[in-house]
């Protein structure tokens, strides 16, 4: 899984669980993945698969307690995160990982204004002083594309819309040079010709600056217009992690193409009914002891309800952990 | 696509829902959002006419205008030949069972007080004159209809997942055998994995009961699927409407070729080779909407005219509908 190419982030064996009045919740479990610089790796799941816990546990942005990283390893550009003292993370966040929320109007500060904002990582990272910062963040108005960029500073949030919030995140985001960007569901809370004009500019974005980028979403769509890799998750696991066209084409999880059935196609014939996936998922209360998606798989048989499937590789760049294989119609040969 | 025969079960004409604003001490009413602004469409019985937009272009409004959840501004709607804009309160209470509505977050709209069964039942207290008994009867053939247990009556929303909650709303909106529902975003708060569950239910239920859908959604793909023709709104008006197979493969209106190329393809061998019309800009405010054609700030083909007068809406081929300047 972790291959030998030059890799700025690398995670190994993540597990991050929530103590919680009601027991224990194991939101991530034994998460896997690595990030080559400049490379955009999608990560698709359903609200509750623990995509999000993962990235904040990355950067312990998450409470703790309730939450603990029981275990595991993040390494990012050669040092660890997880033995980092506060202060050395705190140059880390928002300095050399920027972050973009999915909700750009809570994720702003509504008394400062836009221009304060960006200005704050420049000064608190880079050390610039005020007349540096103003000019810099005016720079990066721009290029997220928002016009009249110098005159825009002075305003507050609530007088951007949506798709200009979000673009006001990204410039902030950016503000430091990240060497990585996680983008946590950046175009969910947006209409889709909203979208359309985000995507197009993380696009040029990543070509102008070379950042790796890691993006979190549940639209099966999104993914397959960005990303280079794609990790889907089911239970706080890494179910299928594969190339973006070697998963489209060809998806080994029963999970994955269930996922890619159940979405009604925009062009060719009109299906009379579309594929759904029965029950609900898990309610992750126990550390998975078999496979967290039997119960709703079509495939399950008696392995699969009492050993945790692990990843395998089906080529050298995809790997899936399912017991079963769908090019033989057989449980897997491991 | 729609065989002539078959009447309109609903009539909507020149619909116009202006919310008034009122500024200073004296609040006087200094201009009015145009949420709706004069829409007309009809909905044949047993069909599904899909309603989309971006958010902020009306199709909410004009979802509950149509139920009379609001008092509209002007414009008539017919339900089977009568009036409802117009009728008086008594007269509306008894016409309410048989227009309906799913909502859009089925964590809102039920009350977390109201078991389950409570919540199903409620509009057959209102509504009918029913002992405990047959109340519970038509409680457990409507859980039954919806896919949920009868034993889940007696507890609280609470306990539900999204997918079950949306059934318990829409278990809510049959209890009282209505002909027509408008079903309000049903799926925009759900799963992937879970919509296309409720999207079964909703198409199974039309087909057993001979339901009318109006189906309001942001969700392109999703109202192809379900939708017999689909109208598109665009700050307070239609722009087009058509059967949805001609709608998606020949969209005329810019406004719609513009929204239909913007949704994400789930395939990235296509996504590249996507001819892409990228909006610029964003919706104005429907306080204070452009002169002219509504869409012309950000029309990429906008024209002079586009900019002084307004289009009128025109059939434009079989069934066919749009309010352009630039169609032939």
């Amino acid at each position: 899984m972790l291959d030998a190419r030059a890799t700025i982030l690398d995670v190994a064996n993540l597990k991050t669980v929530f103590n919680t009045r009601d027991g224990m919740v194991h939101a991530v479990n034994h998460v896997s993945f690595s990030l080559a610089p400049g490379e955009l790796l999608g990560i698709v799941g359903e609200s509750g698969s623990g995509k999000s816990v993962t990235m904040m546990s990355l950067l312990k942005l998450l409470p703790m307690p309730p939450a603990e990283i029981e275990d595991g390893d993040i390494i990012f550009d050669g040092r660890d995160i997880r033995a980092m003292s506060d202060d050395e993370l705190r140059h880390v966040r928002g300095g050399e990982i920027g972050f973009i929320f999915q909700d750009p109007m809570t994720s702003l500060n509504p008394v400062f204004t836009v221009g304060f904002q960006i200005m704050e990582p420049l000064r608190v990272h880079m050390g610039l002083n005020k007349k540096a910062a103003r000019i810099r963040a005016a720079e990066l108005l721009e290029l997220v594309g928002i016009p009249d960029a110098g005159a825009r500073l002075k305003d507050y949030p609530h007088q951007f819309s949506g798709g200009m919030r979000q673009r006001v995140m990204i410039a902030i985001a950016l503000a430091c040079d990240p060497k990585v960007l996680i983008a946590d569901e950046p175009t969910t809370a947006l209409d889709v010709t909203i979208q359309a004009q985000i995507l197009e500019l993380i696009k040029e974005l990543r070509q102008k600056l070379g950042m790796a980028i890691i993006w979190i979403t549940h639209d099966l769509g999104v993914i397959a217009e960005i990303a280079d890799r794609v990790a889907v998750m089911y239970a706080g696991q890494i179910v299928e992690h594969a190339e973006v066209r070697e998963l489209f084409k060809n998806p080994q999880h029963p999970y994955t193409r269930a996922l890619l059935e159940t979405l009604p196609d925009m062009s060719g014939e009109r299906a009379t009914r579309l594929r759904s996936i029965e029950g609900q998922p898990p309610a992750l209360s126990k550390a998975p002891s078999h496979c967290e998606f039997a119960p709703r798989c079509g495939h399950a048989f008696d392995r699969c309800l009492k050993e945790n499937p692990q990843r395998r590789d089906v080529s050298p760049d995809h790997d899936v952990a399912c017991w079963w294989d769908v090019k033989t119609g057989e449980p897997a040969n491991v | 696509m729609f065989d002539e025969a078959r009447k309109p079960l609903l009539k909507v004409e020149n619909l116009k829902m202006h919310f008034p604003i009122f500024r200073g001490i004296l609040k006087r009413q200094v201009g009015a959002v145009k949420a709706v602004d004069g829409i007309s469409f009809e909905i044949l019985e047993g069909e599904t006419l899909g309603l989309v937009g971006e958010s902020g272009c009306g199709k909410s409004t004009a979802g509950r205008c149509v139920l009379r959840l609001y008092e509209v501004t002007d414009g008539t709607i017919e339900l089977e030949g009568q009036n409802i804009a117009s009728l008086s309160g008594s007269e509306l209470r008894a016409k309410r069972p048989e227009m309906q509505m799913i909502f859009q977050d089925p964590q809102a709209s039920l009350n977390p007080r109201m078991t389950v069964g409570s919540i199903v039942a409620e509009p057959l207290y209102e509504h009918r004159n029913m002992t405990k008994l047959e109340r519970r009867a038509r409680v457990d053939e409507l859980m039954d209809a919806v896919g949920l247990a009868r034993r889940f009556a007696d507890r609280y929303p609470h306990e539900f997942s999204g997918g079950q909650r949306q059934r318990i709303g829409i278990a809510r909106a049959l209890a009282l055998n209505p002909k027509f529902i408008v079903c309000d975003e049903p799926i925009a708060a759900l799963d992937v994995s879970i919509q296309a569950q409720v999207v079964n239910l909703l198409e199974d239920l039309q087909e057993k009961l001979g339901l009318t859908y109006l189906f309001i959604s942001h969700d392109l793909s999703m109202v192809r699927h379900l939708a017999d023709r689909v109208a598109v709104m665009y700050l307070g008006k239609l722009v087009e409407l058509g059967p949805s197979e001609t709608l998606y493969t020949a969209p005329q209106h810019p406004y719609t070729q513009a929204l239909l190329s913007a949704v994400p393809h789930p395939d990235p061998a296509k996504a590249g080779n996507i001819d892409r019309v990228i909006l610029q800009g964003d919706v104005p405010s429907p306080a204070n909407p452009p002169q002219g054609c509504n869409f012309c700030t950000r029309c990429p083909v906008a024209i002079d005219i586009c900019r002084k007068d307004e289009p009128e809406w025109r059939q434009i081929g079989e069934g066919h509908f749009a309010a352009c300047h630039l169609i032939e």
